[in-house]
C-alpha cells in the first residue's frame, strides 16, 4: 500500500469512528426528548383504573362510566337477551371473536367474564361515534331480523348484545372490550386485571 | 450505495445548484485564517447553543402552561410528571447561562483581536444587535416560570420605563398590558420569548455570518489574509473552514458539552446563580422579596443603573447610565484608532485599559447581586456613604472610561510592528 | 455534599467564584447560625421514616401539591404500603397530595396561609430546614404560643412539639473585646417523647425527605450525570484524534 493511502485510510476510519460515537451519543441525547411525548404522570393518572359498583343494576341496565374519556358500558343482561345473543351467530361477521378486540378472558360466546354482565367500549369500530342499545322488540326501526343490540346512528352499523358486528355494515370489527376483573359480587374495576394495569 | 448516493446529488445539484455553491463559499472554500486559537471557539459554540435554546425550547412549550395561575406549576409538571422533563428543563436554564457566558467570552475575543475594525464593522454592529435581543430573549424568558425573582424582576425592569420623561408611564401600561406585571404581561412575553425574538435572533446571525464571510475572518494577529494569495487564487495562510476547522470545532464543542453536562446533571442550580432559590416560591404580587436582584449576566448594568443617585427627583440619569453602558460598545469601531489591531501588537497603553476594563466588568456584576448595604458604610467623613455604591461607582467610571478614553490612548500606544504573515 | 458541589463548580465559573459563597439556597439573615443537615439522599429507611413523619404532622395544614404519591415508589415502599400508611382515605394514589384547607382558610386562620412544601428545600435548603424545626421555643407573646430561633415570629407553631418537648430560649447580648456577640441559651421546660438524638433523628429523617420531595430526580440526575460524562469523555479522544489527524496538513 502506497503512502498517500494509509492517510487515507486513517482519516477515514477516525472520521466513521467519531461519526459512529457521535451519532450514538446523539441518539441517546434524543431519547428525553422523545420521551417527553410520551404520557405525562397526570395523563396516567387520569387514565386510571375505574371502579364501578354495579350491585343496584337491574337485569336490562345499561350504565355508562368514563374510563381514559371512552365511555364504557356496563350492562347487565336478561337470560332473554343471552338467548338472542345465540340467535345472531349466523349474521355477526366474527362469531367466535378471532379478532383481538377482547382480553382473552373474553374470548367467549358472551364477550365477558360472566354471562349475566357485560363491559364494553362503547365506541363504534368504524369511525368513533357512539351507539345507542336498540331492544330486540324495536322491529319497527330495526327490521324484522334484529334480535336486539346496538345500532350506531352515523353510518348505520349494527352490533349484537355481545358487541359483535353485524356483516355487511361499515363497521369492520367487533366492540372492544376493556381489561377489567371482579372485586367483589357487585363491583368490578375497569382498566385493571389480573396482569396488572392497562 | 455510494453511486447512489453520488446520483443522487447529482439530480439535486442539477436543479438546485445554489445547495453546492454555499456550501462551497460557506465551509469547504470558505478560507479562514490557519492561526485561530483558543478564543475562536466561542462563535460556533454561540450557535450550538442557540440550537440547544430552541430545541430544547420547543419541548418545554409542550408542556408549559403561559397563565399566571398555572405556569409556576406547569414548570414543576415538566420536573416531575413529564418523563425525561427535568432533563429538558434544566438543559434550557443551563443554556441560558451558557449562553451568555459564551457570548461574552466571543465579545471579548473581538476586543483582544480588533475582529471590530475596519472592514469588519457591521459583523461588530450585527453581533450588538444579537446580544441586545439576547438580553431581550432572557428577559422575557426570566418571567416566564412565574417565581419570586420572575415577577419582581420583570416588574422593577418594566417601572424604569416610568421613569422616562412624558411618555414613561404610559409606555410601561402598555409594555404590560395591565397596571402591575400579571397574567397579560405574562402572555405576552411568552409570544416574544417563543417566537418573536427567536426570529429576529436568527436572522440577526445569518447577516452576522454572511457579513463575515464577504470580508473573511480576523485572526489572533490582526494579518489581513486576503493581502497575501498563492498560485491558486487563495490567501497563503487561509485553510479551507471544512474540513479543518469542523474537526477543530467538534473537539470544541464536545469539551463544552462536558462542562455544559458537568453543571447540569451535577450542580444544576449554578450555585444559586443559574437557578435562584428565591425563584421556587410562587409569584405573590403583594410581597416583595428582601433582595431582589437580576440574574447574573444582567448585573454589571444594574450596579451602574443602581450607582447613578437621582437626578431632578428622577431615577432617568441612572436608566440612561445603564442604556449608554450596553450602547456604548456599538461605537468601538470608531473609538478605536489604533493603527494595529491584535492586542499582541499593542502598547502598554490598551492592555492596561483592557485588564482594567474586564477587572470593572466582574466588579460591576458581582455587585449587581448583593443588595448596596453588603459591604457596609464608609464613616462620616465620606457621608455614610454606603461601601458597596461607592465602588461601584468608581469601577463604572472606569468601565465607561475605557470606551470615552479610547480615541485617545489608542493612538498614543507604543505599538510592534505587525508580520506580513500569521505567526503559527 | 452541597459544599463539594459548590467547590467543584467554582474553577468553571471562574469570574463568579467569589459569589459561590452564599451558597445553594438563601442563607439565614445574620443571626441565629445554622447546623448543617447530616442527610443521605441514598438511605431509604431514613427517607421512608421522613415521609411517615410528613404525612402525619405536615399534611394536615401545608399542600404538597406537585407530588404524587405513587412516586414514594422512588423509596422502595409498595403500592398497597403507599396506601394503607400514607395516603387519607379520599385521596387516590395517582393523585397529588393536597390538603383540604384553602388558602383563604388558612390565612384567615394562621394570618399567613401555609405554604405548599413541594419545593421547599430548593427555597430554603437542607440546613435552614433542619436549624428551623429543631429552634422552636415557648414564648407567651406569640399567637400561637411558639416562636423560633431561625424564622423569627413565624406564625406556625411548633407541631412536633410532642416529640421535641417544650423548650425555652434565652438570648443574651454582650460585648466581648469590642465585637457584639448573640449567645442563645436553650432549656427544656418540659419533656417531649424523643430524647434530642431521637428528634433530631427524626427531624434528619423528615429533612431528607422534604429534599428529596424538591427534587425525586435528583438521585437519578447524578447516575446518568456520571455515564454522559464517560461518553463525553470517550468522544473526545476520538474528536481529538481525528482533528490532529486533518491537523497534519497544515504546517
Amino acid at each position: 500500500m502506497s503512502d498517500s493511502k494509509k492517510p487515507d485510510k486513517i482519516r477515514r476510519n477516525l472520521v466513521v469512528a467519531t461519526s459512529v460515537l457521535g451519532g450514538s451519543a446523539t441518539v441517546g441525547a434524543a431519547v428525553p426528548f422523545v420521551a417527553s411525548m410520551l404520557p405525562s404522570e397526570r395523563a396516567r393518572a387520569a387514565g386510571a383504573p375505574v371502579e364501578v359498583d354495579f350491585s343496584a343494576l337491574k337485569p336490562g341496565e345499561l350504565r355508562t362510566y368514563s374510563w381514559r374519556r371512552q365511555p364504557i358500558w356496563v350492562f347487565r343482561r336478561t337470560d332473554d337477551q343471552l338467548k338472542d345473543i345465540k340467535k345472531d351467530d349466523a349474521v355477526v361477521a366474527d362469531p367466535d371473536s378471532d379478532v383481538p378486540h377482547q382480553p382473552d378472558y373474553a374470548k367467549n360466546e358472551y364477550r365477558s367474564r360472566k354471562p349475566d354482565l357485560a363491559v364494553i367500549i362503547g365506541v363504534c369500530t368504524h369511525l368513533g361515534c357512539t351507539p345507542e342499545k336498540k331492544a330486540a322488540s324495536d322491529t319497527a326501526e330495526m327490521g324484522a331480523a334484529w334480535n336486539g343490540g346496538f345500532y350506531c346512528p352515523c353510518h348505520g352499523s349494527m352490533y349484537d348484545f355481545a358487541g359483535r358486528v353485524y356483516k355487511g355494515v361499515p363497521a369492520p370489527t367487533n366492540l372492544w372490550i376493556p381489561r377489567y376483573m371482579y372485586l367483589s359480587e357487585g363491583r368490578i374495576v375497569i382498566g385493571k386485571d389480573e396482569k396488572g394495569e392497562a | 450505495m455510494a453511486s447512489r448516493a453520488s446520483a443522487l446529488w447529482q439530480w439535486i445539484d442539477a436543479r438546485m445548484p445554489t445547495l453546492g455553491q454555499e456550501y462551497r463559499k460557506h465551509l469547504s472554500e470558505y478560507y479562514a485564517p490557519k492561526n485561530f486559537n483558543f478564543w475562536y471557539y466561542f462563535g460556533s459554540l454561540a450557535l450550538l447553543v442557540l440550537v440547544i435554546q430552541i430545541v430544547s425550547g420547543i419541548f418545554l412549550t409542550m408542556n408549559y402552561k403561559p397563565d399566571a395561575a398555572l405556569a409556576f406549576g406547569s414548570v414543576e409538571y415538566i420536573m416531575r410528571d413529564v418523563p425525561g422533563g427535568w432533563i429538558i428543563r434544566y438543559i434550557h436554564s443551563t443554556g441560558a447561562s451558557a449562553f451568555f457566558i459564551v457570548v461574552y467570552l466571543h465579545m471579548f475575543r473581538g476586543l483582544l483581536y480588533g475582529s471590530h475594525r475596519a472592514p469588519r464593522e457591521l459583523v461588530w454592529i450585527f453581533g450588538m444587535l444579537i446580544y441586545l435581543s439576547l438580553m431581550g430573549e432572557a428577559f422575557f424568558g426570566y418571567l416566564l416560570p412565574w417565581g419570586q425573582m420572575s415577577y419582581w424582576g420583570a416588574q422593577v425592569i418594566v417601572n424604569l420605563f416610568n421613569s422616562i420623561p412624558f411618555v414613561g408611564p404610559d409606555l410601561a401600561l402598555w409594555i404590560r398590558g395591565d397596571y402591575v406585571v400579571s397574567d397579560a404581561t405574562l402572555n405576552r412575553f411568552f409570544a416574544f420569548h417563543v417566537i418573536a425574538l427567536p426570529l429576529v435572533l436568527l436572522a440577526l446571525v445569518a447577516v452576522h455570518l454572511l457579513a463575515l464571510h464577504d470580508v473573511g475572518s480576523n485572526n489572533p494577529d490582526g494579518v489581513e489574509i486576503k493581502k497575501k494569495k498563492g498560485p491558486d487564487g487563495h490567501p497563503i495562510d487561509g485553510i479551507p473552514f471544512h474540513p479543518y476547522y469542523t474537526v477543530k470545532d467538534i473537539v470544541g464543542v464536545v469539551v463544552f458539552l462536558a462542562i455544559f453536562a458537568y453543571v447540569m446533571f451535577f450542580v444544576p442550580n449554578g450555585g444559586g446563580y443559574f437557578l435562584e432559590a428565591n425563584n421556587f416560591v410562587p409569584a405573590n404580587p403583594l410581597q416583595t422579596p428582601a433582595e431582589i436582584a437580576p440574574v447574573w449576566y444582567f448585573t454589571p448594568y444594574y450596579t451602574i443603573l443602581r450607582a447613578v443617585p437621582p437626578m431632578f427627583d428622577s431615577q432617568f440619569p441612572g436608566v440612561m447610565a445603564m442604556g449608554a453602558a450596553v450602547l456604548i460598545f456599538f461605537f468601538l469601531p470608531w473609538l478605536d484608532r489604533s493603527p494595529v489591531k491584535s492586542i499582541r501588537y499593542r502598547g502598554p497603553l490598551f492592555k492596561g485599559a483592557l485588564a482594567i476594563f474586564v477587572v470593572s466588568f466582574v466588579v460591576l456584576g458581582y455587585l449587581g447581586t448583593v443588595p448596596t448595604n453588603a459591604w457596609g458604610q464608609f464613616g462620616p467623613w465620606l457621608g455614610n456613604a454606603q461601601r458597596a455604591t461607592v465602588v461601584g461607582r468608581i469601577f463604572g467610571t472606569l468601565y465607561f472610561l475605557f470606551f470615552l478614553l479610547m480615541p485617545w490612548y489608542t493612538s498614543r500606544d507604543k505599538t510592534r510592528p505587525v508580520p506580513e504573515r500569521v505567526t503559527h | 455534599m452541597n459544599i463539594m458541589h459548590r467547590l467543584l463548580a467554582a474553577p468553571l465559573l471562574a469570574p463568579l467564584a467569589a459569589l459561590m459563597i452564599s451558597g445553594t439556597s438563601l442563607a439565614a439573615e445574620e443571626g441565629y447560625r445554622l447546623d448543617r443537615a447530616p442527610i443521605d439522599p441514598h438511605d431509604l429507611v431514613s427517607l421512608q421514616a421522613g415521609a411517615r413523619t410528613f404525612a402525619n404532622y405536615c399534611l394536615s395544614c401545608h399542600s404538597a401539591e406537585y407530588m404524587r404519591y405513587n412516586r414514594l415508589e422512588d423509596l422502595g415502599l409498595t403500592r398497597e404500603e403507599i396506601e394503607d400508611n400514607l395516603m387519607f382515605a379520599s385521596d387516590k394514589i395517582g393523585g397529588p397530595m393536597t390538603v383540604a384547607m384553602t388558602q383563604a382558610d388558612g390565612k384567615a386562620w394562621f394570618g399567613v396561609a401555609p405554604p405548599d412544601l413541594s419545593v421547599i428545600a430548593r427555597y430554603r435548603g437542607a440546613d435552614w430546614l433542619y436549624t428551623y424545626l429543631r429552634t422552636f421555643y415557648r414564648d407567651p407573646k406569640a399567637t400561637s404560643g411558639w416562636n423560633n430561633a431561625v424564622f423569627p415570629n413565624v406564625a406556625m407553631p411548633n407541631v412536633l412539639w410532642t416529640l421535641q418537648g417544650q423548650r425555652a430560649l434565652e438570648v443574651v447580648d454582650s460585648e466581648v473585646g469590642g465585637q457584639e456577640t448573640v449567645r442563645y441559651k436553650w432549656s427544656q421546660l418540659s419533656p417531649g417523647r424523643q430524647n434530642q438524638v431521637e428528634y433530631d433523628t427524626t427531624v434528619r429523617d423528615l429533612v431528607n425527605y422534604l429534599v428529596y420531595m424538591s427534587e425525586p430526580a435528583a438521585v437519578e440526575r447524578k447516575r446518568i450525570g456520571i455515564v454522559v460524562l464517560f461518553v463525553l469523555g470517550v468522544l473526545f479522544i476520538f474528536a481529538y484524534l481525528l482533528k490532529k489527524e486533518y491537523w497534519k496538513d497544515v504546517k
